[in-house]
């Protein structure tokens, strides 16, 4: 394929275009003759009437979804899976080596730390997220003067994402002058290395996470506040007591907003890799501490160019998050409540 | 009622200590940021008293080629807030609108896709970019924002999904073609989700790393969080520069949040992950 966009290039080379925006045209030039391999076809069917109008109408508003589908979702997908069959390093050709990328994943131990630090980052991360959030969120939802500013409050930190957020609790878990040890010392305790220590430098990563619930506290504000007064009215003249009213109403009523906030959640959790990539300048932490399972995927991939190992470390990635959403979906049925006369809104939305 | 009285009390108690103890880092980040080199040696974890050494603002911003990066951040920020949400409205528009066999099964797979870790698709991603010559470059984090996101046409969906049908209908009476009534009638309607969805994708796009760290190599295209990390390793002692260098770089998420705050709360909460 490199040699059809080379010879691109060069075409709009000699039209004038500048070398920094020739592979952009060279790009638009690909995409172009697939919208015309598409539209083509499509309009000549609609002139037959092989296919409605409308039809054909949804498919071109849908096209840049589609396609992007196919080339960044699909086709990547397709291709790494091949991928994770080869041995190849970028310069050499691909050499086959059937199973082999998954039988050394199998007992490579890092693979098994990058999964074990994952896991249990995700076990730790997520339940304490739902808690703090949905709790703070039951502090907030009353009507209060002044309550806006609360929820600004808990709400800003969680605009420090990313790399500012690493900057900061550097200095936050610094084990001399940072705070957390700062404040524990008032109280006469010596604090941990934090990420310096084997043993504390994930629990302080998962402390960095619960610095910025404010977005999910805002989700479930929203859910607090649908909530039907009616509910409450009618349990509090049956008598029930403000515990009662949160695990029989408040609970199944949001039941499907925490549900929503587990399965992003875990998807995230999964996906960590900032925090372990600037705390430990891409190594992974002492004794590996840190090293999230996409960071190792990272490392592999462009640190030694391994892509078919990288590739079908990708894959277990994905079928680990599959099966995990999967569980939560099935346990989902017991725990999460519906409305039942809630309308199947696809169904009637669909202007015949 | 003086139970209930006494049991806000004690939320309003808690409120006000939680929000203390989550500001306080931040209070902090920006005090340091303001501090002389002694004054941080000296203040430790307090938050007082403050040097107002705004020196450390244009120290950090000239320590490093700051406005070149803040230009390719932004290149690599802008472009895609308007693609996705134009894009994505247009695709929500269909899914909502335009009546099509197997549109609802479609939907199905948009959706699944959300679910779909991104990462995953890194290596042959990085693979296809550097066939299309794109490797340091700005384009592999421009590009993809072309073809929409899930999640927004999602949003774009089910808020069309609520207008009234009749909209539709009296336009193509009138004889306004699909992309006529997108353009001219849906779009402009849905405000809110376009700065629900510009927001997010404002915020994800600046504060990207993994995917610059990827494709970037060269000074030449480096965007803020990825000077930022540099900076970290380069300059761990010097915590006033790199506090006020980490609050540049979160002040525009920071202000964009105050001008659309009504926005991103409805825009997201109506979701309606009920």
């Amino acid at each position: 394929m490199s040699e059809i966009i080379t010879a691109i290039e060069q075409v709009l080379g000699r039209l004038g275009m500048s070398p920094d925006v020739q592979p952009l045209g060279a790009f638009l030039v690909l995409l172009a003759a697939i919208y015309v391999l598409f539209l083509g076809p499509l309009w000549f069917a609609v002139r037959r009437q092989w296919v409605h109008r409308s039809t054909a109408a949804f498919w071109v508003f849908i096209s840049p979804w589609v396609f992007g589908f196919l080339l960044f979702t699909v086709g990547p997908m397709a291709y790494s899976l091949v991928l994770s069959f080869f041995d190849w390093n970028l310069i050499d050709p691909p050499s086959f080596t059937g199973l082999d990328n998954y039988t050394e994943a199998a007992s490579d131990p890092l693979v098994a730390k990058a999964v074990q630090v994952t896991l249990t980052y995700a076990a730790l991360s997520v339940p304490l997220q739902v808690a703090l959030s949905l709790g703070v969120a039951l502090l907030m939802n009353v009507r209060v003067r002044g309550i806006h500013v609360f929820r600004t409050i808990w709400y800003l930190p969680s605009l420090v994402t990313g790399v500012a957020q690493v900057v900061l609790f550097l200095w936050v878990f610094n084990p001399g002058y940072g705070l957390l040890n700062g404040v524990l010392r008032v109280f006469g305790i010596e604090g941990p290395a934090w990420f310096a220590d084997p043993g504390w430098a994930l629990p302080a990563v998962v402390i960095m996470s619960l610095w910025t619930v404010g977005g999910n506290m805002v989700i479930y504000l929203a859910g607090l506040q649908d909530v039907p007064t009616e509910l409450y009215e009618a349990a509090h003249l049956d008598g029930a007591g403000a515990v009662r009213r949160f695990w029989s109403i408040t609970l199944p009523q949001i039941s499907p907003v925490i549900f929503f906030n587990v399965i992003t959640g875990l998807i995230g959790a999964m996906q960590t890799f900032t925090q372990g990539y600037v705390v430990t300048q891409a190594g992974g932490g002492p004794s590996h501490s840190l090293l999230f399972f996409v960071l190792y995927l990272y490392q592999n991939a462009f640190e030694y160019f391994r892509m078919g190992y990288a590739s079908a470390l990708a894959w277990i990635l994905l079928v680990m998050i599959l099966l995990l959403t999967a569980l939560i979906f099935r346990g989902s049925a017991f725990w999460v409540y519906y409305e039942s006369t809630r309308p199947k809104e696809a169904r009637f939305a669909r202007a015949k | 009622m003086a139970p209930s009285r006494l049991r806000q009390t004690g939320s309003l108690v808690v409120l006000v200590i939680g929000s203390f103890v989550f500001a306080y880092p931040f209070l902090w980040m920006i005090a340091t940021s303001l501090r002389t080199r002694q004054g941080v040696a000296e203040a430790g974890v307090s938050l007082w008293p403050v040097q107002w050494h705004f020196q450390n603002y244009t120290d950090g911003l000239s320590s490093f080629p700051f406005w070149q990066y803040l230009g390719n951040s932004l290149l690599t920020t802008i472009p895609p807030v308007i693609f996705t949400v134009l894009s994505s409205s247009l695709v929500g528009f269909a899914f909502a609108r335009i009546p099509a066999r197997g549109a609802g099964v479609i939907f199905g797979i948009v959706l699944a896709t959300m679910l779909l870790p991104g990462e995953v698709t890194i290596v042959p991603q990085f693979i296809l970019f550097r066939e299309l010559d794109m490797m340091d470059t700005l384009y592999p984090l421009i590009l993809p924002s072309l073809f929409g996101s899930a999640f927004f046409i999602f949003l774009f969906r089910q808020f069309y999904l609520r207008l009234p049908q009749s909209l539709t209908d009296a336009a193509i009476v009138d004889g306004a073609g699909w992309f006529r009534i997108w353009w001219s009638i849906y779009l402009p309607l849905s405000q809110p989700i376009i700065v629900a969805a510009a927001v997010l994708q404002f915020m994800s796009s600046w504060n990207n790393f993994l995917t610059p760290s990827i494709y970037l190599s060269s000074e030449r295209w480096k965007t803020l969080p990825l000077a930022l990390a540099g900076f970290t390793s380069a300059n761990s002692t010097d915590t006033s520069l790199l506090m006020a260098t980490s609050i540049v770089v979160v002040l525009p998420c920071i202000v964009i949040f105050f001008l659309a705050q009504r926005h991103i709360v409805g825009g997201i909460s109506f979701t309606g992950s009920k």
